[in-house]
C-alpha cells in the first residue's frame, strides 16, 4: 500500500497544476458547504429561541369554559337530543389550578421532568396619568425562570435578581416602559380586575424581541402577585414544565391533561409554525451544499479520466511488470481520495474561516436585544458530515475511472506503438 | 537448479483473432526454454512471433494450450497471480522503452522490486544502484527517465527487467528501435546475463544477425514454427 501511495503521489505531483484545479473544487464546495449549514443552523437556533427558549414545554392551566353538562342535559339524560337551552355561564372562579401544589410535588417526582415552575398571571391596567394601560402581570419564581428560561437574557437593563429578592417590584416590557416613559427605580401605580390598587417599582426593562408582546407583557415575583391579587401562598395559574426530552411533550400533555383533568398545551402544538420553518432551511442547505460537492465530483472524475488517458503508458508498464489490475486500480483511486482529503481538510480550515467572519459581522436589530452579530452554529456535526459526503464523492468519481485503468490491457498499448 | 531445467514450456499453443472475422495466428505451437539459454524468434511481419511472445508472458490470457511457467500452469490463474508471475520470474524489455517518465531513472529501476516486497526499499535500491553500474549508467540514475537517449533507456528497462532476478527475459525486439552502436552493446549485454547470470532469455526480433549468434533460433512463419 505504501508503495501504491508513492507512486500516486508521484503521479499526482506531476499533474500538479490540475492536481490543485480539482481540490480547489472540492475545497471549494466544503466551504460552503459547512458556511452554509453553520449560518443557516445558527440562524435557526436564534429564531427557535425566540419562542422555545421562554416556552415551556408543557404548559398545565385552566381555561375558562362554559359547563360542559348543562342542566338540561343532566336532567333529560337523553345526550341524543340537541339542547336548545343552554343558560349555565362559566362559573365565578378564578382561573387557578385547583391543587396546584399537589400537581406540582408530583411533577417534581416525575423523571421525565427536568424543571417545574409555577406563574400566577394576572390582567392589571396601568395608570398613567389618566390613561389606563392594559397590561399582563407574570408572577413567576425567578430563581427558576433564570436557569431554565433564560429570563436574564431578555433583560435589557436591571439585575433580575433584584426581582427575586425585592417586594412590590416589576420588569416592565420594553414597549410598555417606553409609553409610561419609566426607568429603573420609579414606581408604577397597578390596578387589578377588582380594582385594588398597588405601587410597583420597576427594577429592569424586558425586550423580548416581539414588538407586542413587549407591549403588554411585565414579570413579577410571584408572591408579589399573590399579594397583589389578595390570594394564598398557593394559589397559582400555570404550571410550567421543562422535560428533558423535547419530543415526549405531546404525549405527555395528553396525559396530564386526563390524569389531573386540567388543561395542557405542549411546545409543538403551540409553535408548530418554528419546526416546519427550520427544517425547510435545512433541507435547502443540504441540498446546495450537496449539489456543490457533486459538481466538485464531475470535476474530479474528468480530470482523473483525463489522467489515465494520458497515463496509459505507465499503466500498461505497471501492469506488465507485476502490478495486477487491482494494484492500478487502488493506484487511482488513491490519487483521487488524496485530492478529496486535501480539499476537504482546506474546506474544512475555509468552511471554518467564513463562519468566523460570518460571525462577527455585526447584525443589531431591536427584535433581538442579546444578539451583536450573525449568529453561527459552529456544531462539529456539520464538519464532519462534509468531510464524509467529500470522501464519499471523490470515491465514487474516482472509481469509475480507476476501474478503467485497472482494465487497460497492457498488450495491446504495447503492441500498438 | 540443473541446466536441464525447463523453465518454460509451451505445449500446443493456439489462438485466433476473432475481429472481424476469425484468423488463426498461432498454431500448434509447442516448446521450450532451458535454464539459461538463449534463445530468438524470428519470422516474417505478422507471423505472429509477437502475439507468442504476449501469451508466454502472461499478459495475453486468450488461447488455448499450456504454457508453464518454472512448473506452474498459468492457463485459468487469476489476474493477481499472473501479475505476481510477471513480477517475480519474468523480466520485460521493449522495443519502446516504456520508462515512466515521472520517476527517476533509479526509481524506475527499482519499481519491480518494491512491489515484490521480499527486500527493504533500501536494500532494493541498493540492487537497483548494482544493475544500473552493471549496465554503466550508475551515473544517470539521479536523472529522470525522460532525458536519456534511446540507447540509455533501453539499458535501464533491461536493469529493471533484470531486479527481481526472474528466470527468464522476454524481449520484444530490444534492439529494433536502436542504431547499430547500441543494439550491439544491448546484445552484448544479453549475452552477458545469459553466460553470467545463468537467466534465460528468449528474444523476438527481425534482424538475422541478432539471432544467429544465439544459442537457439525458432523462426515462425503463418502461425507455426517452422524451423
Amino acid at each position: 500500500m505504501k508503495l501504491l501511495l508513492s507512486i500516486a503521489l508521484t503521479l499526482l505531483r506531476a499533474k500538479l497544476r490540475q492536481s490543485i484545479v480539482a481540490a480547489v473544487g472540492v475545497m471549494f464546495s466544503i466551504t460552503m458547504f459547512v458556511a452554509l449549514l453553520g449560518f443557516m443552523n445558527g440562524l435557526n437556533d436564534l429564531l427557535d429561541g425566540l419562542i422555545l427558549n421562554r416556552t415551556p414545554h408543557v404548559r398545565l392551566y385552566n381555561e375558562l369554559q362554559a359547563s360542559p353538562k348543562q342542566p338540561m342535559q343532566v336532567a333529560d339524560g337523553d345526550t341524543t337530543k340537541h339542547h336548545f337551552v343552554r343558560s349555565v355561564k362559566p362559573k365565578d372562579d378564578l382561573p387557578r389550578l385547583r391543587n396546584a401544589e399537589a400537581i406540582m410535588q408530583a411533577m417534581e417526582r416525575d423523571p421525565r421532568v427536568m424543571a417545574v415552575s409555577p406563574r400566577l398571571v394576572a390582567q392589571v391596567f396601568f395608570n398613567v396619568g389618566t390613561v389606563d394601560l392594559n397590561g399582563q402581570v407574570n408572577g413567576i419564581d425567578v430563581v427558576q425562570e433564570i436557569r431554565y428560561y433564560r429570563f436574564a437574557d431578555y433583560l435589557t437593563q436591571g439585575d433580575p435578581h433584584d426581582l427575586a429578592t425585592g417586594n412590590n417590584t416589576i420588569v416592565l416590557g420594553k414597549g410598555l416602559a417606553d409609553m409610561m416613559a419609566a426607568g429603573i427605580g420609579e414606581t408604577v401605580q397597578v390596578t387589578t380586575a377588582t380594582g385594588d390598587r398597588a405601587l410597583l417599582r420597576v427594577v429592569g426593562i424586558f425586550q423580548s424581541g416581539i414588538a407586542d408582546y413587549d407591549k403588554v407583557q411585565c414579570y413579577a415575583n410571584i408572591k408579589t402577585v399573590q399579594k397583589l391579587l389578595a390570594r394564598p401562598g398557593s394559589y397559582y395559574t400555570d404550571i410550567n414544565l421543562k422535560l428533558h426530552d423535547l419530543t415526549a411533550a405531546p404525549a405527555m400533555a395528553k396525559e396530564l391533561a386526563a390524569r389531573f383533568k386540567v388543561d395542557a398545551v405542549d411546545v409543538q402544538s403551540a409553535n408548530a409554525q418554528f419546526e416546519t420553518g427550520s427544517d425547510v432551511r435545512s433541507i435547502i442547505s443540504y441540498a446546495v451544499g450537496v449539489v456543490l460537492l457533486i459538481v466538485a465530483g464531475f470535476g474530479i472524475y474528468n480530470i482523473l479520466n483525463m489522467m489515465i488517458y494520458e497515463k496509459l503508458d505507465a499503466i500498461a508498464i505497471l501492469k506488465a511488470t507485476g502490478f495486477s489490475g487491482s494494484d492500478v486500480r487502488r493506484i487511482f483511486l488513491l490519487l483521487s481520495m488524496i485530492i478529496g482529503l486535501v480539499g476537504g481538510v482546506t474546506g474544512l480550515l475555509g468552511g471554518f474561516t467564513m463562519q468566523t467572519v460570518i460571525d462577527n459581522v455585526p447584525f443589531e436589530t431591536a427584535a433581538l436585544p442579546t444578539t451583536k452579530t450573525f449568529p453561527i452554529d459552529y456544531n462539529p456535526k456539520y464538519y464532519i458530515i462534509a468531510v464524509s459526503f467529500a470522501l464519499l464523492t471523490t470515491w465514487i468519481a474516482g472509481w469509475f475511472p480507476a476501474r478503467k485503468a485497472a482494465q487497460v490491457d497492457p498488450v495491446e498499448i504495447i503492441r500498438g506503438k | 537448479m540443473s541446466a536441464n531445467t525447463n523453465i518454460l514450456e509451451v505445449e500446443k499453443v493456439n489462438k485466433s483473432f476473432h475481429d472481424p472475422v476469425t484468423v488463426p495466428v498461432l498454431r500448434d505451437v509447442s516448446f521450450s526454454v532451458r535454464h539459461g539459454e538463449f534463445v530468438s524468434i524470428t519470422g516474417k511481419s505478422g507471423c505472429g512471433k509477437s502475439t507468442l511472445l504476449y501469451i508466454l508472458s502472461t499478459m495475453d490470457t486468450d488461447y488455448q494450450g499450456d504454457v508453464v511457467i518454472d512448473g506452474e500452469r498459468t492457463q485459468g490463474l487469476s489476474g493477481e497471480r499472473l501479475a505476481a508471475i510477471r513480477n517475480e520470474k519474468i523480466g520485460f524489455v521493449f522495443q519502446f522503452h516504456y520508462l515512466l517518465p515521472e520517476f527517476s531513472v533509479l526509481h524506475n529501476v527499482m519499481l519491480p522490486g518494491l512491489k515484490l516486497g521480499r527486500k527493504s526499499a533500501a536494500e532494493v535500491e541498493a540492487d537497483a544502484m548494482a544493475r544500473l553500474k552493471e549496465l554503466e549508467m550508475a551515473d544517470q540514475a539521479g536523472k529522470m527517465a525522460n532525458q536519456l537517449s534511446g540507447g540509455q533507456k533501453q539499458r535501464v528497462a533491461i536493469a529493471r527487467a533484470l531486479i527481481n532476478d526472474p528466470l527468464i527475459i522476454m524481449g520484444d525486439e530490444p534492439t529494433g528501435n536502436l542504431d547499430k552502436r547500441n543494439a550491439e552493446i544491448v546484445f552484448g549485454i544479453f549475452q552477458h546475463i545469459a553466460s553470467e547470470h545463468k537467466r534465460s532469455l528468449l528474444i523476438v526480433t527481425h534482424d538475422p544477425d541478432f539471432a544467429a549468434r544465439t544459442d537457439r533460433n525458432i523462426v515462425m512463419d503463418d502461425g507455426r514454427i517452422v524451423g
